[in-house]
């Protein structure tokens, strides 16, 4: 029953979000765009003129880049596994009948408050430095040698920091999901006799699908662009280099523009394509 | 019998998930105790849990060295400022998006949600570039600008799930009865919305205040924020223990129990209304 004046009055108050965010968005993908098919090299020489499609093969055909995405992919798969796995275990657990529920599902949520440079030091050094770590300690009560988590077994201990991180955030989606389950459909699963395995494979798994789906992909856009957590604990070294510190490092250590935006670029498309299919999930929710 | 049985299930239960959700909590926990040791019982080994001579010397210390008051200011205005910019230019396009939609009223809100999954390395350098032109890079103001636009889409997606959630008979009613434009958004809309605007505003201050990726990269001496002076303890001198535990509790205790409140918001916000 909108009018023509309510009309005009809402594109008028939608302005403002939307010219900024297309400026957000343009302004800096134009450049990377266009830096992309530069040689640009801020401190020695700037700007050196077009070379097409140069930086683009270059960034690929670096040795540094094939190793940069299996990084990526154990991490982001690493992270994905273990969140998933367990976020359904405990959302599982934290929704049966229990004394103090409340303060179980804050101390299971804490973690994803933590702003990442400090639980990236707080687990690099607390916990997994090799002579004060508590693991050391740990390891050495038993009579082990301690480890050097974040040189020997850097991945491993980049994954168990993000996957402490992301945990939370599985968890409290899952368990959302499941508090929507109709209890009664278990109860009459119970009563025909379906063991506990099969009830959770045919009725929980199931109805936990789409939000298992969403966790799956808003986590891979966040965990493809983790940053603070390699930045203060290994600097991309030890084989933790993923293709955002890559790019990072590309642009702003060794200040080499262009090939850092060609970089960005495949990561921007790298995103897009996990983008596509949330939007998808998303949309569809919208239509209801 | 059957009671017997549920109790016992009841015990098994609270058991196993209070052990999880100790163990999840135990890093912050340690912490916070840690916080509160000497450095040198930091260290201790075997470590020390409850009984050590508990002390508030690192707190002191972290405030007299490294002015964190100045740091904790930043995080405060940078969070706190891009919040309530995005919500100032937010609520008028989610109201108008909820209340007034067209047929392009869905493309625009996917359209808003994409731009959040532009990695931010990938503009990384125009950023840098457009902060050093207009004189933004280590501002207060270039940093709350950012965090504005990189919250925006989902500031505005959550106030449109909440404000989709106002049913349209009440407006239509008050449009019958009389009521002004003005007098609708102020009598009417204002105290419906109120819940949802406070809910964005606690989500969107702990995204802010724990965003590590621009924080850390325009930023250097003036402007950081607590993101960044904690990561300057990744490269420490002597025994830190302690003091980055006391640095580290006094940045996330804020954030812990904000976000103990907006559990439920949590997952609307993060999922762009997909699980409610």
């Amino acid at each position: 029953m909108a009018t023509q004046h309510s009309r005009s009055a809402a594109r008028f108050m939608m302005a403002p979000a939307v010219i900024l965010l297309l400026g957000w968005m343009l302004i800096p993908l134009t450049m990377t765009l266009m830096f992309s098919f530069k040689k640009y090299l801020p401190l020695r020489g700037g700007d050196l003129g077009w070379v097409g499609f140069d930086n683009y093969v270059r960034f690929v055909s670096s040795s540094a880049f094939w190793p940069s995405v299996q990084t990526t992919l154990i991490i982001v798969g690493g992270v994905l596994l273990i969140t998933i796995i367990f976020g359904v275990l405990l959302s599982i657990l934290l929704d049966q009948p229990m004394w103090g529920q409340g303060i179980v599902r804050i101390l299971v949520i804490a973690p994803f408050f933590v702003m990442p440079t400090v639980s990236a030091l707080v687990w690099k050094n607390m916990f997994m430095d090799p002579v004060n770590g508590l693991f050391a300690h740990l390891w050495k009560a038993f009579g082990a040698q301690p480890i050097e988590w974040l040189s020997d077994l850097s991945l491993f201990s980049i994954i168990l920091i993000v996957s402490w991180q992301w945990l939370p955030f599985a968890t409290l989606i899952l368990l959302t999901a499941i508090q929507s389950l109709d209890s009664e459909q278990l109860e009459a699963a119970e009563m025909d006799g379906a063991p506990p395995l099969s009830r959770f494979a045919f009725i929980i798994l199931p109805h936990l699908s789409r939000a298992i789906t969403i966790v799956v992909l808003i986590q891979t856009i966040f965990l493809l662009a983790i940053f603070a957590e390699i930045f203060v604990t290994t600097s991309g070294a030890f084989g933790t280099r993923t293709l955002t510190y890559l790019i990072y490092q590309r642009v702003l250590e060794s200040q080499n523009v262009g090939l850092g935006s060609a970089g960005g670029v495949y990561a921007i498309i790298l995103a897009n394509i996990v983008a596509i299919f949330l939007m998808r999930i998303v949309g569809k929710n919208l239509d209801t | 019998m059957a009671r017997s049985v549920t109790t016992r299930r009841k015990t098994v239960n609270t058991l196993a998930a209070w052990a999880i959700g100790l163990l999840i909590f135990f890093p912050i926990l340690w912490t916070i105790l840690t916080s509160f040791k000497t450095e040198a019982q930091a260290i201790n080994d075997p470590p020390l849990f409850f009984f050590f001579d508990w002390t508030l010397e690192n707190y002191a210390v972290v405030q007299e060295r490294s002015n964190y008051m100045r740091y904790l200011w930043n995080s405060v205005i940078i969070a706190g400022g891009s919040t309530v910019l995005g919500l100032i230019i937010a609520v008028p396009a989610a109201w108008s998006m909820a209340f007034v939609p067209s047929k392009r009223t869905k493309d625009i809100l996917m359209w808003m949600l994409s731009t959040k999954m532009l990695p931010a390395v990938g503009v990384l350098y125009p950023i840098y570039l457009v902060f050093i032109e207009l004189g933004l890079l280590d501002t207060r103001v270039g940093l709350t600008i950012v965090l504005m636009l990189i919250n925006l889409p989902i500031i505005v997606w959550m106030l449109y799930t909440y404000f989709k959630e106002i049913p349209g008979e009440i407006l239509e009613a008050a449009r019958m009865d009389g009521a002004t434009l003005k007098e609708e958004i102020l009598y009417i809309l204002t105290p419906m919305a109120i819940p949802g605007i406070a809910s964005t505003l606690l989500l969107n201050i702990i995204l802010a205040w724990n965003e590590a990726f621009w924080t850390l990269n325009l930023t250097a001496a003036k402007a950081a924020p607590l993101t960044a002076f904690i990561a300057s303890y990744s490269s420490p001198e002597g025994l830190f223990y302690a003091k980055l535990s006391a640095a580290s509790t006094m940045a996330i205790a804020p954030i812990l129990i904000l976000g103990w409140f907006s559990q439920k918001q949590l997952v609307r916000g993060l999922t762009f209304g997909a699980v409610k």
